[in-house]
């Protein structure tokens, strides 16, 4: 095992560099690139420029500059921000623990939903809940995700209110009360639309999902087996079907992590929430070079990790598969 | 054969009905111009009217017909998902053929190449494009729907990829390929005319599911204001511009974003009707 994600890692190097050229040359190749930030906010002079432009090292040739960026990158400096004049780094580290609670608790609250519903609408095919569930899931797919955060925010901040104290009945974003002394339940209050409408649509795909691949398992021999030998449905359900049925789920969710970026970037924006897609909206409409390309490769990263991730868990939960 | 699946696709009565109402919403953009006033003129005397008459979703904050404006929205939207979809349908065909037909180690070199696709964080890759075209000397580019169109293909063709080279993988050791090989078929011939064809049904089915893809990516772009610029609406601009009237205007926000939802939806279930009248395994 170790020995495969060793090899996987290495094998993700030639992969990640790929990506870095195409995204460096993207952003270096364009004119007005890297400077174009002090350049908007018109504080500096020509001669100026072309100084800062001499120091950031700008006038060498496209691969130099890359080869010092790569450079500085694997020693771990990932540069400052040009706007905020604070390293990436540390922009990156104070953001980024939102978006890992955002995509926690979102992804937790669509496993407890989805797994059972994916189950039950598989057990018991065509009826009733199964049609409504598959409609359900038909618009869960299909409902854009920023205009379900905009319908979220109509409904719950500006047209319902909490019938007690005649404010509206959710925050309008952030993730908590400004000023306010830290209290569980005013954070949870908080999480409660982004999470809602994050989740919304992973739900809808995963319990499709989890259906299919429960149909094809309950199907299979060795189910009947275990029913044959006189197990109660539920064990043979829980034990025999959905164990093996859950397997293909974990590809699909570290396949998924892409879009887990997407939505969170969405979900930031509407909520204001101050996680890393946030960050990098901030950073386009500042044209912060430096930062977008480090925010870029981190999520890079993250993705190639989680394909790493989801081969190892997969040959684990699946002892037929063989890592080679 | 074609008699079977459109009889198959009757069969699923959701799929019908997504058929119906898309060719209404395809119908509403291509006639937009006819049945809908200017969707670009002002009018200062008409600022942020809720719905009327004359005005069946109000007027924005520069007095323009919200329907109107939906309505050539629209238009846009739609042109972008095709094309996206149709630039994704080249590549991806192309390039999934030639792995799957010739292997060995362009087979390797393409695959890596779809594993690099498959890193990128395609809304952020969109959004740097989009402030390059917004903020640098590429702002010539900026009223176009082409750049955006053809870059959602190209950051999208990968599931299509994977999908054309399987199945050239497994039929391209069948008799009748050999066949064909033996009549002194040349390759371009045999992959063409024989092994293709066998691929039609699913890539017809990925590619529905990837033309509503692309409208969501599109809006979703638009939205950020990354996408088309102002004045020219789509669904996603319109969305922005509806935003900060949400209280007021609420049907300025909710119209262009249905009309998104609908179509998504309408394509979504066409395509699953696709995937079982196409399925050469499925019932008569």
């Amino acid at each position: 095992m170790a020995a495969f994600a060793i090899r996987r890692i290495v094998g993700a190097i030639p992969l990640l560099l790929f990506v870095s050229v195409a995204v460096f040359a993207l952003l270096h190749a364009a004119p007005g690139g890297p400077t174009g930030a002090y350049m908007r906010r018109g504080s500096m002079n020509a001669a100026d420029l072309a100084a800062l432009e001499q120091k950031l090292g700008l006038n060498d040739p496209l691969p130099v500059q890359y080869g010092k960026w790569l450079g500085r990158v694997v020693q771990g400096d990932l540069g400052m921000a040009v706007t905020t004049k604070r390293p990436v780094a540390v922009e990156i580290m104070d953001r980024l623990p939102h978006t890992l609670t955002l995509m926690a608790v979102a992804w937790g609250a669509t496993l407890l939903i989805a797994i059972p519903i994916g189950i039950f609408s598989a057990v018991r095919q065509y009826s009733k809940f199964d049609h409504a569930v598959t409609m359900l899931t038909f618009i869960g797919q299909s409902i854009p995700i920023f205009w379900f955060g905009l319908i979220l925010l109509l409904v719950f901040y500006m047209r319902l209110e909490n019938p007690i104290t005649g404010e509206p009945l959710m925050p309008a974003g952030g993730v908590a009360t400004m000023g306010a002394p830290f209290s569980l339940t005013d954070r949870i209050h908080h999480l409660l639309l982004p999470v809602t409408m994050l989740a919304a649509g992973w739900v809808a795909w995963y319990s499709r999902f989890l259906r299919a691949s429960m149909l094809e398992t309950i199907h299979q021999d060795y189910v009947r087996t275990a029913r044959a030998k006189g197990l109660s449905e539920r064990l043979v359900i829980l034990r025999h079907g959905f164990r093996n049925a859950a397997i293909p789920l974990v590809t699909l969710m570290a396949l998924d992590v892409p879009f887990l970026f997407t939505g969170a970037l969405f979900t930031e924006v509407i909520f204001a929430w101050p996680g890393m897609g946030r960050l990098f909206y901030a950073a386009a409409e500042r044209r912060d070079y430096g930062l977008l390309m480090a925010i870029i490769m981190i999520t890079s990263v993250l993705i190639v990790l989680a394909n790493i991730l989801a081969d190892m868990l997969y040959a684990w939960l699946d002892p037929r598969i063989r890592l080679s | 054969m074609l008699d079977l699946v459109v009889r198959r696709f009757m069969r699923h009565k959701l799929a019908v009905a997504g058929l119906v109402v898309l060719a209404v919403l395809i119908l509403s953009a291509i006639l937009a111009p006819v049945i809908t006033m200017d969707p670009d003129a002002l009018s200062v005397s008409e600022r942020k009217q809720g719905p009327s008459l004359w005005h069946p979703f109000g007027t924005d904050e520069a007095g323009r017909d919200i329907f109107a404006r939906t309505l050539h929205g629209g238009r846009i939207s739609l042109t972008i998902g095709l094309a996206a979809t149709l630039v994704a349908l080249a590549i991806g065909t192309a390039l999934g053929a030639a792995a799957g037909y010739f292997g060995g180690v362009l087979d390797a070199l393409l695959m890596r190449l779809t594993d690099a696709f498959l890193c990128f964080p395609q809304l952020f890759v969109l959004i740097v494009l989009g402030t390059l075209i917004n903020a640098t000397a590429l702002r010539f580019l900026q009223g176009s729907i082409v750049p955006i169109a053809v870059v959602i293909g190209v950051l999208s063709w990968m599931g299509l990829a994977r999908l054309v080279r399987a199945t050239f993988l497994s039929l391209k050791e069948k008799e009748f390929v050999e066949a064909a090989r033996a009549a002194g078929g040349s390759n371009a011939r045999i992959m063409l005319r024989h092994v293709l064809p066998g691929a039609v049904g699913p890539i017809v089915v990925q590619a529905s599911l990837l033309v509503a893809a692309s409208i969501i990516t599109e809006s979703g772009l638009s939205y950020l204001g990354y996408g088309v610029q102002p004045p020219t609406a789509t669904w996603g601009n319109l969305l922005r511009d509806a935003q900060p009237h949400m209280q007021q205007l609420p049907v300025f926000a909710i119209a262009p974003g249905l009309m998104i939802f609908l179509t998504v939806i309408s394509i979504n279930f066409v395509g699953d009707g696709l995937r079982d009248a196409l399925d050469p395994y499925g019932r008569r």
